[in-house]
């Protein structure tokens, strides 16, 4: 029986990745594009130690004379060439994006790990044993849906602010928000795969299961989670776009990742205050970048849907 | 019909229940009350009477109730900050954000069922497609980029129109309202575009795909079989179909309009309760926090609530299923 | 055999690019119907019989579409006809019944708008005479109280008086040809001979052309005067209603006949067609049911597929059944 499974399962992946979705994938020039820009987006961000010219958080290294560089041009002090400019301080542009997009990046991704692993497990609980395990965490969802997620996200970030004491709040900063875009997150998640769950409960396979005597947990994650991966997998790429975006936003409002350690978002909300004195450069390219990085992500995540989905055409 | 809005409205009562629970969790697990009510001089005998005072010794179920009695009755206790009542500084915001809110809502409402309707009649169109492709970026664009985006343009560039603040207000009752001065006016429209925006796409894309979902059905096809104009197909036929569903989530949409008002009211330096509430954040001004939180579960719940009746109202297998379904 | 057909459809092709290659879901279909007659139009699911119907009124769903042939209404080319032309026939020269009556009603529309709505779109007349005019619709295809219940909504009414209203809606503006696509289908048996016999009366009071199209062999023998027999597409077998049934020319009818349980043949035992019909992507060579036919010889795979022509316009078959003696079939 078990031999069996594993037999089919691999194929069964290996078949659906080259016939549908792979020839789905290699005919949406859209899709591959998305990829790609994403790609280079996250190879950017992991390897900014490495490519960022400059280490734009060790004071030791900036020059304020180097300040308001505009972009591809040399300091009319210095002589410092930067690609895409300075700030106030003299930092470069694109060293603070690079690290910049690796804290909103490595959050987008965390808070998306945490909402869905907490949705896929509440959801798999509610639609698996019923009763009233489900009333409770149905409840709380509905209840939570009753309000967008970055309002909720905001809340729970205040309310951790100020539970942490104040002299940790910068550094906790990071955690805090990956826990209140997580937590905000986990509803769509949970109310999927609870669907799916009741759907598949019912199924013979699950009923034969349970009639040779396995675990409801081994039951669940053998049998069911498989099922609801596709499902799944669509939230999740919707979510990091959105989970981004809340960061960014958060980070913006000034409620999200401190000056010392900027997000996008921050990086926005310190360029904002040059807009109107002329220096474009500090505010256009992380806004630029935030841009490029959500609207591939969300293109990716809506051919995703599509072609998991044929009833959409 | 009764017995559904009555089980509607319990189920609301449940909810402002449960947020009363939060918010009351805030003030008395998120710091010391105490601590933060009083200054830094204070005597150990200021401390008894106010615990006393706040009934901080009494059993969680007591405080909680009289929380909520206190809630109900609009009083949410001195601000950390500001050391007024935060129901007066409520009052005092309130109308920046609800003209705001009411401004970008009919925005939304307006242009994103009549962009739907467009591009899903027009499905195959040029126009519908560069416009989906448009809304695609909307929905990528943050609310605040969209905000600095504008700014840019036109208050920056082009100067024809302010970046922050209401303008002019006038003074009508408790009420300001800047729909009476030209300043006033001129300062709403990049704000309420900023913040209908995103609702507006939401609200295209979400109207599109129930009509074309509504345009496969057997009626629609019998209709056209009947030689039915396809004006009144799509308007008649086909958009009333649309708007049952579209309905509910669209007036989530619109109490969240008041929640992302938090978003756009910091990029323009908008009066309003949100700049309040990000600022309380900030500052993790706890009574703020709660009573906005409060607020803000009240509208939707009470949105919510119209929702539903106006689900009654458009669908009439409701109306009659549930009066004589007789369970 | 004077009069103009109300409907005349000669040598139709409807075909569907697909990835695949072109799919020929209609192939080559031809035949007519008169004022006052019904032609059941039978085979199985896939056979083409539904997209005949919507290939006549122009509701194919692209990318389906008619590739030659022709379809005359009233003497008329109709197939060329597209938008407002072809919505102004549609209705007022042509009605329309669909399978599922719950599907088929507007559901927030009463049945009175749906009603009045048709009426004035195709007749010059007012309200309260709209208004007049759908009583007497609903009234005329039975609906009991029909005065009361115009501004009911469709799920007040039953699965069956739902169809009635249906058949009302088709037929409100007096069209002289009404294409029913499996009306009896989705409905209770119990409700299914009542709209059989619906139809026919008002065939015959009103004498419209009726295109019957259906699986169930038992409707056909029931309400039709002619029938056709279609197969992957094709026409296998047309003629009136007794003679088919009685003595069947293609083998493939034959065999249907002998799978339907029809209260006037006895109590035979039911027999079944083996195998199933080709999926129009890969037909057989030759005669597309030579692979499941008992009589099929080398000759039907080697030949091309025969058209009705091969057996007087009756069969296409190249090896027709009961032609010298006409015995019982399957005797």
């Amino acid at each position: 029986m078990a031999d069996i499974q594993q037999d089919i399962r691999p194929s069964r992946l290996h078949r659906a990745w080259n016939s549908d979705l792979g020839w789905s994938f290699r005919h949406a020039p859209v899709a591959v594009a998305s990829t790609f820009v994403v790609l280079l987006l996250i190879i950017g961000a992991v390897l900014a130690p490495f490519i960022a010219p400059h280490s734009p958080f060790d004071p030791g290294s900036l020059n304020l004379m180097n300040g308001f560089t505009p972009p591809g041009q040399a300091n009319q002090f210095t002589g410092d060439y930067f690609l895409l400019g300075t700030d106030d301080q003299g930092r470069d542009v694109f060293s603070t994006i690079l690290y910049g997009m690796r804290i909103s990046l490595f959050v987008g991704f965390a808070a998306v790990l945490l909402a869905m692993v907490l949705g896929v497990t509440l959801g798999l609980l509610a639609g698996y044993l019923g009763g009233w395990t489900e009333t409770i965490i149905m409840r709380v969802a509905d209840v939570q849906l009753t309000f967008p997620a970055i309002l909720v996200a905001m809340l729970i970030f205040g309310i951790a602010k100020g539970i942490t004491p104040p002299e940790y709040r910068n550094e906790m900063a990071i955690w805090v928000l990956i826990l209140a875009i997580g937590l905000s997150d986990w509803v769509q998640f949970a109310r999927v795969v609870r669907g799916a769950t009741l759907v598949e409960k019912n199924r013979e396979y699950v009923q034969a299961a349970k009639l040779i005597g396995r675990s409801p947990f081994a039951i669940m994650l053998r049998h069911i989670l498989p099922n609801v991966l596709n499902p799944v997998l669509v939230i999740a790429t919707i979510s990091l776009a959105l989970a981004i975006i809340a960061e960014a936003t958060l980070s913006f409002l000034g409620v999200g990742a401190p000056p010392t350690k900027p997000s996008l978002g921050t990086l926005i909300r310190i360029g904002q205050e040059f807009m109107f004195s002329g220096e474009w450069w500090i505010l256009f390219f992380p806004a630029a970048t935030l841009l490029a990085l959500a609207l591939s992500i969300n293109l990716l995540g809506d051919w995703l849907r599509d072609a998991l989905n044929p009833r959409l055409r | 019909m009764l017995a559904y809005i009555i089980r509607r409205i319990f189920q609301s009562v449940l909810v402002l229940l449960m947020v009363g629970l939060v918010a009351f969790s805030m003030f008395r697990f998120v710091g010391d009350p105490v601590d933060n009510m009083l200054g830094q001089e204070r005597t150990q005998a200021d401390i008894e009477r106010l615990r006393d005072q706040l009934g901080l010794d009494q059993p969680f179920v007591v405080q909680y109730w009289r929380f909520l009695e206190q809630a109900a009755q609009g009083n949410f206790g001195l601000s950390y900050r500001q050391g007024r009542p935060v129901a007066e500084i409520l009052v005092e915001r309130l109308p920046a954000t609800l003209e705001l809110a009411f401004v970008s809502g009919i925005l939304a409402l307006v242009g994103g069922i009549s962009l739907g309707i467009f591009t899903a009649i027009r499905r195959r169109g040029l126009s519908a497609n560069v416009i989906m492709t448009g809304s695609l970026i909307g929905v990528s664009l943050p609310t605040f980029l969209i905000g600095i985006l504008l700014i840019y343009l036109f208050a920056v560039e082009l100067g024809w129109l302010p970046s922050f603040g209401r303008g002019e207000v006038t003074r009508i009752g408790s009420w300001t309202t800047g729909f009476l001065t030209e300043s006033g006016l001129k300062s709403l429209i990049l704000p309420a575009i900023t913040l209908g925006l995103y609702q507006m796409t939401l609200i295209m894309r979400l109207v599109r795909t129930e009509m074309l979902e509504v345009l496969r059905m057997d009626y629609i096809r019998f209709a056209r079989a009947r030689g039915i104009r396809e004006k009144s197909i799509n308007f008649r036929h086909a958009l009333k179909n649309t708007l049952v569903p579209v309905i509910t989530i669209t007036g989530l949409q619109l109490g969240s309009i008041i929640a992302f008002a938090i978003i756009t009211e910091t990029v323009f330096q908008w009066p309003g309760v949100g700049l309040l509430f990000i600022n309380a954040i900030q500052f993790v001004d706890i009574p703020v926090m709660a009573a906005y939180l409060m607020m803000i579960s009240v509208m939707f719940v009470g949105i919510n609530l119209i929702v539903d009746m106006l689900y009654f109202a458009i669908d009439p297998r409701l109306r009659v299923d549930r009066t004589a379904g007789g369970h | 055999m004077t009069d103009t057909p109300v409907l005349s459809v000669r040598n139709l092709v409807v075909e569907i690019p697909t990835r695949h290659g072109v799919l020929r879901p209609v192939d080559n279909v031809s035949y007519d119907i008169q004022a006052g007659e019904i032609l059941g139009v039978v085979g199985e699911s896939g056979a083409g019989k539904s997209m005949t119907g919507n290939a006549v009124v122009g509701l194919l769903d692209s990318p389906a579409r008619i590739t030659s042939g022709e379809v005359l209404l009233s003497g008329q080319p109709i197939q060329n006809l597209r938008g407002e032309a072809l919505r102004r026939l549609r209705g007022k020269k042509m009605g329309m019944i669909f399978q599922d009556p719950l599907t088929s009603l507007n559901p927030l529309l009463t049945i009175g708008d749906q009603l009045t709505e048709t009426i004035q779109e195709h007749l010059k007349v007012g309200q309260t005479e709209a208004q007049e005019r759908a009583i007497a619709a609903l009234e005329e295809v039975g609906i009991p109280a029909a005065r009361s219940r115009i501004d009911s909504y469709p799920h007040e009414f039953s699965g069956g008086m739902r169809q009635r209203v249906v058949i009302a809606l088709a037929l409100c503006a007096e069209p002289d040809l009404v294409i029913a696509d499996e009306p009896t289908t989705a409905l209770d048996v119990s409700v299914q001979a009542q709209i059989v016999a619906l139809l026919k009366r008002l065939c015959r009071d009103r004498g419209v052309a009726v295109m019957l199209v259906t699986h169930d062999m038992g409707v056909i023998a029931e309400a039709a005067d002619r029938v056709a027999v279609m197969y992957a597409g094709r026409l296998a077998e047309l003629g009136p209603v007794r003679e088919v049934i009685t003595a069947a020319h293609h083998p493939y009818t034959a065999g249907l006949m002998a799978s339907t349980p029809l209260a006037s043949q006895g109590k035979e035992r039911l027999r079944q067609i083996p195998g199933a019909m080709p999926r129009l992507g890969n037909l057989p060579d030759g005669c597309a049911f030579h692979p499941r036919c008992d009589y099929a010889q080398d000759s039907c795979r080697a030949n091309p597929g025969p058209t009705l022509d091969t057996c007087d316009g009756r069969a296409a078959c190249w090896f027709p059944l009961n032609i010298k003696e006409k015995s019982e079939v399957g005797a």
